[in-house]
């Protein structure tokens, strides 16, 4: 065993069950469960599908595997051991995508009975409590950010950008504006979900690239993009970068100059939480990623939330309903003074991610939440320092700055002496039970990693992190090969990943699978 | 924090630890960490949030003091569905749903998620088994995202800007796809039989044309009807080059034939039977499913995960055909990808291993079966005729309440003394149907339950 992960990493293999396609595990006349038969009385009044024309009856069964529960518990078991969790990692090369806590207690909110077995169309009166925390978790939303009324609907930050796609969109219709206003700016490190769904919305998209020096958006060609054709702006800040972005109200100020909207992306709020709000730097929408910033898990990807926040003149837009409480106390799904065609999913919300969030809240308050804006960036601008003495290691852009909770960082350096780039630290780096992103395509940054501590990681931790990029680093000088030809102590090795970009081999099912190969991968 | 204390959650809330790391940056204060924030933009307020519950008693007191006021399905009698179900969600369902590993993992590779790929490859196969279809994607939010996306997949596989709707089609459901095909494409509604409940072929046909990429209805239909015509439909819009996209409850895919098999281009639906809690409408995921045609399979906006080899031998998996997406081409991609449902999906797919062929078989029989029960108990309540629509009702049918003289809203308010969630009022969104209730059924109902609301509409009904 290795005393001191922080200098030297540990001896870490990941766990590997060689474990079968689960189709491969069945065997014909075993069940995973049993369902309640029908009373005699109602089994008496026949099969109603016998009514149905023949063409209709399902005649083959769903070729499902038949498995014993405990076969069907022990293979997905095995599986979540081959899946890397934020819980067991020190999951901070994910950065954009705030890898913090998920508090366990929250979890027992998520999962309780009195949420879980509730039906959206029951009556008010029988699901106040679940109201009254939506209408609680607006409220501090509202404070968090300055806007006046939120959507909690999407399921998470893409589908919030659709909802301020809609809202945009309907406002702009609305406003017989739709021949004039047909162009939305935004920048290239904004998350590709505000180009794609400004497009979908039926607006031309202008992206502004960062100035070279100062890594924020260049004014100057900003400027030139914004014009009387400008629906709005769609804008991050910090950017992935980690810089923020001083000029945020001048930009937001010419927008409305022109009569366009300016949305900002806050997915990644964990920075500026009681620090710097949408109101004060002139948005007319913002929205916050729940199973990011405010601490619900990420669930391999979702069900997470995006709430959609929006200021007064724009309430009319958001998607109904929203909950508001009467004279008596009484809280009710509202549906006046909202947008019901304005809809972008079912029902209310990811109940499980709002609950978690507002238990979140709530163990915080207004200090806490501003401490973990201060400590996200302490830990940052920590890490930062450590990982610039890498050699190989650079941080492009606005030299000598601190970083707000995040930064982009480049391997451009490393490849330049060892061939090695990213992709190869990134696959050296799951031997050490850890991850490292890239970064959204295209890389603007050369050979990109995005590392964002948050407020969850210990200072040795933060170091353990950091003994392992060097490691890594001291590999790729000595011994290329060992980054090569990694990853070494993964569940698997290395994929053929050119066969799932080819439509010929690709198999997306074990149906399709079938169909084209036998054995393994014996073309048919 | 005070320099007393330390939260929890954040190690480094300690202020001697802080003064530590403060001083390996080369700064006095954290506030310097500030500076590229303007003055003006600065919030120096306090934010008006209730003092922070700082122990787990406190958490859990107040949290579960809001969630206690509620009154569940389970501690009622419900017969509300229209789109979220109630069914029996297998303990193993929620054991893998809440494993720490899959529950808090994101976006990691095949080299350190292999479990989640694998996971999501099997979901998108038993749903493949279920539907019939070699293409499965990874779940979108819901199954009216779904919809919307696979009309738009239409659209662009068609080059067209028209799709029909079925009237019938739930109200919310027909909102959110109208809006997300906002601004270019055009939605048109066709009717449905008022006697029946099936579709008004004619109408349909009458709205046919060489501009329309698809044709859209429920199967079985949000008012409960199993629609007999899926074969005629797909003719008609196969002969006039467009597709045919099919909104299908997978949990009635083990006695009913999929769409695929009468000529569903595209399948989609919601996953939320499949083992996922209702939780007032927050348990969702939706699925798309095609044949594996190239022309289809690049149209896709999810991810898609695909089985591949590796030098050793081993079961491998990938994103299958990555460019498609706005991941790698922002406003180039197809339509937008993010964050949406992955775990629902895993869990859906543990759902579908534990019951296999005979238990879907099983629980789409009961299903049918206590629909039939109970909507013939109802229909010998005086004043109250059930099913309102003739056709074969799956899990869902129509009570109209006309000859009680009565709202479905008063009706619904009498049961809910008698602790019953009444169906869903149906009298605002078709007022057509009068006053009318959709009510659901499921395998989580007894014979009792069935004869207790019938025996309590009945009582309630005299007032």
């Amino acid at each position: 065993m290795k005393t001191n992960p922080k200098t030297e990493p540990r001896d870490f293999h990941q766990a590997k069950w060689d474990e079968p396609v689960i189709f491969e595990l069945s065997t014909p006349g075993e069940r995973g469960v049993l369902l309640p038969g029908t009373e005699p009385e109602i089994a008496a009044l026949g099969n109603p599908w016998e009514d149905l024309p023949k063409e209709l009856h399902r005649t083959s069964p769903p070729a499902l595997p038949e498995m014993s529960q405990m076969r069907v518990l022990k293979h997905y078991l095995r599986l979540s051991q081959e899946n890397l969790g934020a819980d067991l990692n020190i999951d901070i090369g994910q950065g954009t995508c705030t890898m913090k806590y998920s508090p366990k207690i929250n979890d027992q909110f998520a999962t309780s009975p009195k949420l879980a077995e509730l039906h959206p169309l029951q009556a008010p009166s029988t699901v106040q409590g679940t109201l009254e925390i939506l209408y609680e978790t607006e409220q501090f939303l509202k404070e968090i950010s300055g806007l006046d009324r939120f959507c909690l609907h999407p399921g998470g930050g893409s589908q919030a950008i659709l909802g301020i796609g809609s809202v945009i969109r309907n406002w702009v219709d609305a406003n017989g504006m739709a021949d004039r206003k047909d162009e939305i700016v935004t920048t290239i490190f904004s998350h590709p979900s505000n180009p794609a769904v400004a497009k979908i919305k039926g607006f031309k998209v202008i992206t502004i690239y960062p100035d070279p020096v100062t890594g924020r958006p260049d004014m100057k060609a900003f400027m030139a993009a914004v014009n009387e054709r400008t629906a709005a702006l769609l804008i991050t800040n910090p950017e992935d970068i980690g810089l923020y972005n001083p000029s945020i109200r001048e930009m937001t100020d010419l927008v409305h100059s022109v009569g366009g909207l300016c949305s900002y992306d806050q997915a990644n709020a964990n920075g500026v939480l009681g620090i710097a709000r949408a109101r004060e730097a002139g948005f007319d929408l913002c929205f916050f990623n729940l199973h990011k910033t405010f601490s619900s898990p990420h669930g391999c990807g979702g069900p997470g939330s995006g709430v959609l926040g929006v200021q007064k003149h724009l309430v009319p837009f958001l998607p109904a309903p929203v909950v508001d409480v009467d004279d008596q106390g009484n809280y009710f799904l509202q549906y006046e003074g909202v947008d019901r065609e304005n809809r972008i999913k079912d029902y209310y919300g990811v109940l499980p991610a709002i609950v978690r969030a507002y238990a979140w809240m709530l163990s915080l308050g207004d200090e806490g939440l501003r401490e973990v804006a201060r400590v996200s960036i302490l830990n940052n601008n920590y890490i930062f320092r450590k990982i610039l003495r890498i050699p190989g290691a650079d941080a492009p852009f606005a030299a000598g700055e601190h970083r707000m909770e995040q930064v982009r960082y480049s391997w451009q350096g490393l490849k330049d002496a060892t061939g090695c780039g990213v992709a190869d630290v990134q696959n050296r780096i799951f031997d050490f039970g850890m991850h490292i992103w890239t970064s959204h395509e295209p890389w603007i940054v050369p050979e990109p990693f995005t590392i964002e501590p948050t407020e969850s990681y210990s200072k040795d931790e933060l170091d353990e992190y950091v003994a392992v990029l060097e490691q890594i680093v001291r590999e790729a000088h000595e011994n290329p090969d060992i980054l090569k030809k990694a990853p070494h102590r993964s569940t698997i090795h290395h994929v053929d990943h050119d066969v799932l970009e080819d439509p010929k081999r690709w198999a997306i099912t074990w149906r399709a699978y079938n169909r084209k190969y036998r054995g393994y991968f014996e073309a048919r | 924090m005070s320099d007393t204390f330390t939260h929890p959650y954040i190690p480094n809330s300690d202020p001697v630890i802080q003064r530590w790391m403060m001083d390996s940056i080369g700064i006095e204060d954290i506030e310097e960490l500030f500076a590229c924030i303007p003055e003006s933009l600065r919030f120096r307020g306090k934010m008006n949030l209730p003092e922070p519950l700082l122990s787990e008693a406190a958490l859990r007191r107040r949290v579960m003091g809001r969630l206690n006021k509620n009154r569940t399905c389970e501690e009622a009698l419900s017969f509300l569905g229209g789109g979220c179900w109630q069914h029996q969600v297998p303990a193993v369902c929620d054991e893998v749903n809440r494993r720490s590993e899959f529950l808090t993992a994101y976006a990691g590779e095949p080299y350190e998620d292999h479990g989640r790929f694998q996971a999501l490859f099997e979901y998108e196969s038993l749903m493949a088994e279920l539907l019939e279809t070699d293409v499965v994607n990874v779940p979108t939010n819901d199954g009216s995202q779904a919809a919307a996306t696979a009309l738009r997949m239409a659209c662009r596989a068609t080059g067209r800007d028209e799709v029909l709707v079925a009237g019938s089609t739930q109200p919310d459901r027909f909102r959110i796809v109208r809006n997300y095909l906002r601004p270019d494409i055009r939605v048109t509604r066709f009717g449905f039989d008022r006697t029946t409940g099936l579709l008004d072929l004619k109408d349909l046909k009458s709205k046919v044309s060489d501009k329309v990429a698809a044709v859209f209805f429920e199967n079985p239909s949000f008012l409960g009807c199993v629609e007999t015509q899926g074969r005629e439909i797909a003719e008609a819009i196969h002969a006039a080059g467009g597709l045919l996209v099919v909104f299908a409850d997978p949990s009635s895919l083990g006695v009913l034939t999929p769409p695929s098999r009468y000529g569903a281009d595209l399948s989609c639906g919601d996953i939320q039977p499949l083992g996922i809690h209702m939780s007032f409408g927050g348990g969702r995921g939706g699925y798309i499913a095609s044949a594996d045609e190239e022309r289809l399979v690049q149209e896709y906006p999810s991810r898609l995960f695909g089985i591949a080899p590796t030098e050793k031998g081993e079961w491998g998996f990938g994103d299958v055909a990555w460019e498609r997406t706005s991941f790698a081409k922002r406003e180039n991609g197809k339509e937008f990808v993010g964050t949406a449902a992955a775990l629902w999906g895993i869990t859906a797919g543990v759902y579908l291993a534990l019951m296999g062929p005979k238990g879907m078989r099983e629980l789409g029989e009961g299903i049918m079966q206590r629909a039939r029960y109970l909507a013939a108990l109802m229909d010998k309540i005086p004043g109250v005729a059930a099913p309102r629509l003739s056709a074969v009702p799956f899990k869902e049918f129509v009570v109209n309440f006309d000859g009680t003289g009565l709202s479905v809203k008063e009706i619904n308010r009498r049961l809910l003394d008698r602790n019953i969630f009444g169906g869903q009022d149906l009298s605002a969104d078709f007022p057509e149907l009068g006053q009318s209730a959709l009510y659901c059924t499921t395998e989580v109902h007894s014979k009792a339950d069935l004869d207790r609301l019938a025996s309590e509409l009945a009582s309630c009904l005299k007032g």
